[in-house]
């Protein structure tokens, strides 16, 4: 009954080309915002803040990057948490070896790092597509975390490449407690992905999917797939490696290359999946959905059945679901839970009147 | 009407196009002239559509010489023939499935867009300017193919004529000068054809693009074209004035009373 | 020199098993185009339950622990465990998925990945097993003597029993009405299908011969380095093998396998020293990168031609 678009009409194409382009989702994200600009660090405790909105807003991140690239893109990678490892300690050692390096700008040079990267090992998607690709990703995770830990200049000289990041400072403001790391993170996650919602409505946008649904056609009209495939890469990689830098700054504090593992992209490129593909709004459903879900079976399990389930069942029950949650997605939803809430959407604007 | 014709604007010279050990073109020859409808004919696998692709580059012939404008071309790649105003669609629909109708027309405009990544990432300002500015020329072909109705919907969802249509569309926001069509009208019925068939006739006389024309409904073909090129077996067995070609003993042969 | 050849038969010998997990890989491409990315823990599972069953049999039956009978029974009971995990996951995973693009079907068995090594963990546990076969990892005397090359007894009877695996293999599709079938399958569904070929059934058997592969391998390799989670890391190795062999190509996988196996053991032989050591890890995944830059298609893979 709220929700109706009727009488709201679009009289310029400015109007119309707008993110949110009826009025009630407007109000909608601005109270979101809101909420958890204001709300949250007021009210939530230390352990949401930093063990779960903190690596939720940093995976939202990575998804992000991920999405792009295999969701706008259609370019599979299963390296995105090498990226994420080149932009953590990117910015690790840009703030080590330069005196006086503002935080926010070694974060944007970690990124950088990562996109470098990306682009390096994004070249052979000029020549193989689909899970050629993915297994040529696959060298880049394995061979990137392998680099960090074999050269001991990447993390200052410590032991199997453990690094501590030093303290985050931005105009002589210390970040150091949740509520200012929290705040700090959801500040970056929200100008980026900002960011990237204009990228992909736009005419980059346009060109990465066109390469994704149809690359034959999409060079005929004048589309340069290698542009688009390495600048999909690049910014995909830039996403990564910023969620990489932030993973480390205000998430652990301490990371180690073999932290950025295979598991990890896996876990990435299922938020992407159960978030929805080609959609920056699935990649926080995503993440929150990956994070929690864990705790959630953690939390249940053991309070109910916990107790007469084998412990072999209970350790490998986030495996299974995890597993059968890809599957299960993959069959009934494939564009996940962004599609779930679109059709929410569309009826609720029927409702309670569907006809 | 009496129908006037430029300079030969594109000029392909004995060409031949081979797969491996198959030969898909053997020493062809013919030109396009300048805001003439040209039609190429023949029966399946003649290699119609394989001349087609050599025209705007997907296929690199080993023999032969193309001119273009009167310039020869070097080594073609897709986006180069866009980029001098080549523009096509194609035999089995090549939209971009997950994008909407609009966005699909307004890939065909990327060419003319002159913002980059950073424009983009950041919107107001320059990118939302030019956003725009293309937008109503997207408008201008929407309108003008009747599909005003559609704009948001994803094309996956639309049926085959239309989408066919909005093929077409994405084709011509590109301004195209030379507009190649392979098989415009397959698989559509009689209406949808005579929608089609004025598209193309009003493309031909409002915007003054030349057209080059793959269709295998011989009415549609001998009304429309000003001249035909017939392939068979990758051989050209016939070119001329429909009425020329009509008559043409080897195109007879070729078709075998299938042509009227 | 004799040194140099020790590390390359060694690294073949390795290269064998590699090419044992690349050949059920290549099965089910084959003839379902599904690139089946669980594979690897399809390898754990068989490897896993083998084990399990070996355990527990001893205690249900009643038979001497460690005897034939037993061996026996496990293999058997492992590999109807293969063919029913191979016929679920047709019917529960790849048949909703039909006409799916190809990228879809490839992360539906990442999480099969998941979903298996899950299962196969709870039901035997986590714990790190020895598997006994029965054949001695020792080096062959007379090639010590004459030759002064250690060549593993175990390693050669791998071979030997990869090698009938693969000619059994071959007659199988060559020969057999089935067989047929199943070429037939892979090169075009729907023609396939417009014939009267079960197209269900043919997958059905696919996934149970893959399961049977992933069986053999899994022992072999089991016996090797003992049965254990990192079993599926080092499946991952048959992912550059495919590349380099091709995806639809038998002897590819061999062939592949073999490449793959020499090369990365030279490499961290004689350039690993050079750059820290630890290159076993990447050394394959980057020589296949190359490759491809050079050869898309594999060195036995057909040249695909886009058609518009």
């Amino acid at each position: 009954m709220l929700y109706r678009e009727a009488g709201q009409f679009k009289a310029s194409y400015q109007e119309d080309s707008q993110i949110f382009p009826i009025r009630q989702d407007r109000i909608g994200i601005a109270v979101v915002l809101a909420f958890f600009f204001v709300a949250v660090p007021l009210f939530a405790s230390q352990y949401w803040l930093q063990a779960i909105l903190i690596p939720v807003l940093i995976f939202s991140l990575a998804a992000m990057g991920l999405n792009i690239l295999t969701g706008y893109a259609g370019q599979l990678s299963l390296g995105s948490a090498a990226f994420m490892a080149v932009g953590a300690f990117g910015a690790y050692n840009f703030i080590l070896r330069v005196d006086g390096m503002p935080f926010l700008l070694a974060i944007v040079l970690g990124g950088l790092c990562a996109a470098l990267v990306g682009v390096a090992f994004g070249l052979p998607s000029l020549r193989i597509k689909g899970f050629y690709l993915a297994v040529a990703t696959l060298a880049a995770q394995f061979f990137i975390v392998w680099a960090l830990v074999k050269f001991p200049w990447f993390s200052n000289n410590s032991s199997s490449g453990v690094i501590s990041t030093q303290q985050v400072e931005i105009l002589g403001f210390a970040f150091s407690t949740p509520e200012s790391k929290y705040l700090l993170t959801l500040a970056i996650v929200t100008v980026l992905a900002l960011l990237a919602k204009n990228l992909v409505r736009s005419s980059t946008g346009r060109t990465w999917m066109a390469v994704r649904d149809m690359d034959v056609a999409a060079e005929v009209i004048g589309i340069r797939p290698m542009r688009a495939k390495l600048s999909a890469f690049a910014v995909s990689s830039f996403y990564c490696g910023v969620a990489g830098a932030l993973y480390a700054y205000t998430y652990l504090g301490t990371v180690e290359p073999e932290g950025f593992n295979l598991d990890l992209s896996f876990k990435i490129l299922f938020m992407v999946i159960i978030g929805g593909a080609g959609s920056i709004m699935g990649s926080f459903l995503g993440a929150a959905f990956i994070v929690l879900l864990p705790i959630f079976l953690n939390v249940t399990v053991h309070s109910t059945i916990g107790s007469w389930l084998p412990a072999s069942v209970g350790s490998n029950l986030e495996l299974i679901v995890f597993g059968g949650l890809i599957i299960f997605f993959l069959i009934v939803e494939p564009h996940g839970l962004a599609r779930l809430w679109q059709l929410g959407k569309e009826k609720l604007r029927l409702w309670p009147f569907p006809h | 009407m009496a129908r006037e014709f430029g300079e030969v604007i594109l000029d392909l010279q004995n060409i031949s196009l081979r797969f491996g050990g198959v030969k898909a073109l053997t020493d062809i020859s013919f030109n396009v002239r300048e805001h003439e409808i040209r039609s190429i004919i023949g029966p399946n696998g003649a290699g119609k559509s394989s001349m087609l692709n050599v025209m705007n580059g997907v296929y690199h012939p080993q023999e032969g010489k193309i001119m273009f404008r009167g310039e020869q071309r070097q080594k073609m790649e897709p986006h180069m023939a866009a980029s001098q105003g080549i523009a096509r669609t194609f035999q089995n629909i090549a939209l971009f499935k997950g994008m909407s109708v609009l966005d699909n027309i307004m890939t065909g405009r990327i060419l003319k867009m002159k913002c980059n990544l950073f424009h983009h990432a950041l919107y107001w300002g320059p990118a939302q300017r030019e956003e725009i500015e293309h937008r109503k020329k997207v408008e201008e072909v929407i309108d003008f193919l009747e599909i005003q109705s559609i704009r948001k919907t994803p094309v996956g969802r639309l049926p085959y004529g239309l989408q066919k249509r909005v093929e077409l569309g994405r084709a011509l926001a590109a301004e195209p000068t030379l507009l190649l069509l392979d098989e415009p009208m397959a698989g559509m019925n009689v209406e949808e054809k005579q929608d089609m068939c004025r598209f193309i006739l009003d493309v031909n006389d409002q915007f003054g693009t030349t057209i080059v024309l793959i269709e295998h409904d011989m009415g549609v073909v001998m009304d429309i074209s000003d001249r035909v090129v017939v392939l068979d077996y990758g051989k050209k067995i016939g070119d001329g004035e429909p009425d020329e070609v009509k008559n043409n003993p080897d195109v007879i042969a070729a078709y075998l009373g299938t042509s009227h | 020199m004799s040194f140099f050849f020790e590390v390359l038969i060694g690294g073949l010998l390795s290269g064998v098993l590699y090419a044992l997990v690349a050949l059920g890989f290549v099965l089910i491409y084959k003839a379902s185009g599904v690139f089946n990315f669980a594979q690897g823990a399809m390898v754990f599972f068989a490897a896993l339950t083998f084990v399990g069953f070996q355990e527990v049999l001893p205690g249900w039956t009643g038979l001497e622990a460690g005897g034939r009978a037993v061996f026996w029974l496990a293999f058997a009971l492992s590999l109807a465990s293969m063919v029913v995990l191979g016929i679920l996951t047709e019917r529960v995973v790849l048949r909703p998925l039909v006409n799916q693009p190809h990228i879809t079907l490839f992360m539906a068995t990442i999480g099969l990945t998941f979903l298996v090594e899950g299962i196969a963990q709870a039901i035997w546990g986590a714990n790190v097993r020895g598997l006994d076969l029965g054949i001695a990892d020792e080096p062959i005397e007379w090639l010590l003597e004459s030759a002064d090359i250690i060549v593993s007894k175990f390693d050669v009877f791998a071979a030997v029993l990869a090698g009938v695996l693969v000619a059994a293999l071959a007659m199988f599709f060559q020969y057999t009405k089935v067989g047929r079938a199943l070429r037939a399958v892979a090169d075009d569904h729907q023609a396939a299908l417009s014939i009267g070929i079960p197209l269900q059934h043919i997958w059905a058997i696919v996934w149970a011969v893959a399961g049977f592969v992933a069986l053999v391998a899994g022992l072999i390799w089991g016996a090797r380095s003992g049965v254990q989670f990192a079993l599926t890391f080092t499946a991952l190795k048959a992912l550059p093998v495919l590349i380099l062999g091709g995806f639809t190509s038998v002897p590819g996988a061999i062939v592949g396998g073999l490449i793959i196996g020499a090369s990365e053991k030279l490499a961290e032989v004689y350039i690993g020293p050079f750059v820290g050591g630890g290159i076993e890890g990447w050394f394959p995944y980057v020589l296949a990168l190359l490759f491809l830059l050079v050869r898309p298609e594999g060195l036995f893979g057909e040249k695909h031609i886009d058609r518009v």
